[in-house]
């Protein structure tokens, strides 16, 4: 009986470990069986390098070029706000603010990374639309620029707090030897510091990238929306997971378009894949 | 000064620079929220239905609505993600599995959440003909909380000392017992805190429940889990982007933001005030 009893929960902790491997699959399978079948309407080529995405007209363009685009843009620009704030802070919190206000910072900033994303939204349309319509007098502060900018606040936490983690595994001793060489606070963080937490730190970028290229709710309400390569930072875009959300509840279940919004998920899936991959294997891999 | 001490006047002026823009923006950022949305909120605003298409009354059915899916998103993802933590910690065998199991979490974790909306629809909605439902949704969102609830529980269990289930190997209880009885005691406070997060994160998510659980008006409240529901985030979504009176959605909009806020960051504040105290009391 007792022997049973031991097998049986054995057996429910490998099923539920197995669920997991099921989703994934099942995710994946999702995906594939649904977006594949676009390329009955449109090659392979021309989805990924035709510019053009007017799924309902007649006849349809379904290119998705300028959809990644926009996600790429959007992405870096997030990125180009996020890395010097998000890394400057952890150098700050780590490095040079004492005990208390570390104390104090740390837990606000875990804090913060937990804002759902959908509030960040609603400041992105209600107030710095506005905000920057006024200041650089364009019409419409639904863009690249203010799209960027959300994102890069929303992924500030993330990048922060991991490569503060980063920062805080770089052993005592390590800094001391570099100040009893003669070198300042400033040289040991630059040469010693951040080198020797360089792989957390990239990590944690690869993090927000990943974070930043499939968030869907900040681009919906704040890129603008325009399928289009955009020409400049103060124009809308339509980043693939704003695509994919607005489109989706319009579109006939198994239709072209349907089929062509999957194909979106599997290239915004590749994306976030290789980049967990690399994060994973080469720089995190210390860490197990 | 020479040059030296210039170099590093700068750079740690840079680095205080680079913090107090992050402070301004984000203490900014919650005063709009808080200033817009703080007057929005009042006892009817919390505890009535809305009136003409969302343009007046309360958001009640919306609270109503994140609290199922909340608790049944958690009440699937909790067990599952434990019992998946305990086979990767106690039993591990076979290796290849465990690695297989660890690449899917891994690889979970970092699907864009829209994502989980796409399989929840094609899944759950379609394909098992549950619909547009608080089922659907809250499905859905149990498997986009597993990756954290099992790295958390994982943790959990990795962080009891090796000694406690030796010493209750050596008195004689089998492998459950010692989980049961030993390990997951231990554990549960840090399991708790990777559920309470959980939590959060799953409160606040919109992306997967669009196509699977969300719905913008109604005004009566939801009778079974069958039913779709309107939720806290999407409304905030949906007053910004639909509706013909901006002038009106906008404060609403607002207020919902900060009650979800307030929801959120409570929720937030809680596991981590357990944790800080956990590591205060830890004896070992």
């Amino acid at each position: 009986m007792n022997k049973f009893k031991e097998s049986m929960f054995k057996g429910i902790t490998y099923t539920a470990a197995l669920f997991t491997i099921v989703f994934l699959f099942g995710i994946i399978t999702t995906l594939f069986v649904e977006g594949i079948p676009i390329l009955k309407s449109v090659s392979f080529k021309q989805f990924i390098a035709n510019p053009a995405w007017h799924p309902t007209h007649f006849p349809p363009d379904f290119g998705i070029l300028s959809l990644i685009v926009g996600s790429v843009v959007v992405t870096l620009g997030a990125l180009l706000i996020a890395i010097p704030l998000g890394v400057g802070s952890a150098i700050y919190i780590s490095e040079i603010a004492g005990t208390r206000t570390k104390e104090i910072i740390k837990p606000i900033i875990e804090l913060l990374a937990g804002i759902p994303s959908v509030v960040y939204g609603l400041f992105g349309m209600a107030f710095l639309s506005p905000f920057l319509i006024k200041v650089f007098g364009i019409p419409s502060g639904l863009n690249a620029l203010s799209a960027s900018i959300i994102l890069g606040i929303m992924v500030v936490p993330i990048i922060s707090s991991m490569s503060e983690d980063a920062l805080s595994t770089v052993s005592k001793s390590q800094r001391e030897a570099s100040f009893a060489l003669g070198a300042n606070k400033w040289e040991t963080i630059i040469r010693v510091v951040l080198p020797a937490a360089k792989s957390g730190v990239i990590g944690s970028i690869l993090l927000g990238f990943g974070r930043a290229m499939g968030e869907t709710m900040v681009v919906i309400m704040v890129a603008g929306g325009a399928a289009q390569i955009p020409k400049s930072l103060f124009h809308p875009v339509r980043p693939m997971t704003a695509a994919i959300a607005a489109e989706m509840g319009e579109t006939v279940f198994g239709s072209p378009h349907f089929h062509a919004l999957f194909g979106i998920a599997i290239v915004l899936f590749i994306i976030t894949f290789i980049t967990n991959l690399i994060t994973e294997f080469v720089f995190l891999k210390k860490r197990h | 000064m020479t040059k030296r001490e210039l170099k590093q006047f700068v750079g740690v002026n840079l680095l205080r620079i680079f913090i107090a823009v992050t402070a301004i923006f984000l203490i900014m950022f919650l005063y709009v929220i808080f200033s817009k949305g703080g007057k929005m909120v009042t006892w009817s605003f919390l505890t009535e239905s809305p009136r003409k298409f969302m343009t007046e009354g309360g958001i009640f059915p919306a609270i109503v609505g994140t609290f199922w899916l909340t608790v049944i998103s958690i009440g699937i993802s909790l067990p599952l993600g434990v019992f998946t933590a305990i086979y990767m910690v106690s039993y591990g065998k076979p290796a290849w599995l465990v690695r297989s199991v660890r690449i899917a979490i891994n690889t979970l974790a970092g699907v864009p959440s829209i994502i989980y909306g796409l399989f929840g629809l094609t899944v759950f909605v379609q394909l098992m003909k549950l619909d547009v439902s608080i089922l659907s949704g809250s499905l859905t969102l149990a498997i986009l909380a597993l990756p954290v609830m099992i790295n958390a529980s994982e943790e959990a269990l990795r962080s009891v000392p090796k000694d406690f289930r030796e010493a209750s190997l050596a008195l004689g209880a089998t492998e459950r017992q010692t989980i049961l009885r030993v390990l997951l005691p231990t554990a549960l406070p840090n399991i708790l805190t990777g559920t309470i997060i959980s939590i959060g994160r799953v409160a606040g998510e919109t992306a997967p429940i669009l196509f699977t659980a969300a719905t913008f008006y109604t005004r009566r409240l939801p009778t079974s889990i069958m039913d779709e529901v309107m939720v806290l985030p999407y409304q905030i979504y949906a007053l910004m982007t639909e509706g013909a009176h901006a002038e009106k959605q906008v404060p609403i909009a607002y207020g919902t933001a900060v009650v979800l806020l307030l929801l959120v960051l409570f929720v937030s504040a809680i596991a981590i005030i357990i944790r800080y105290n956990m590591r205060k009391k830890r004896k070992w």
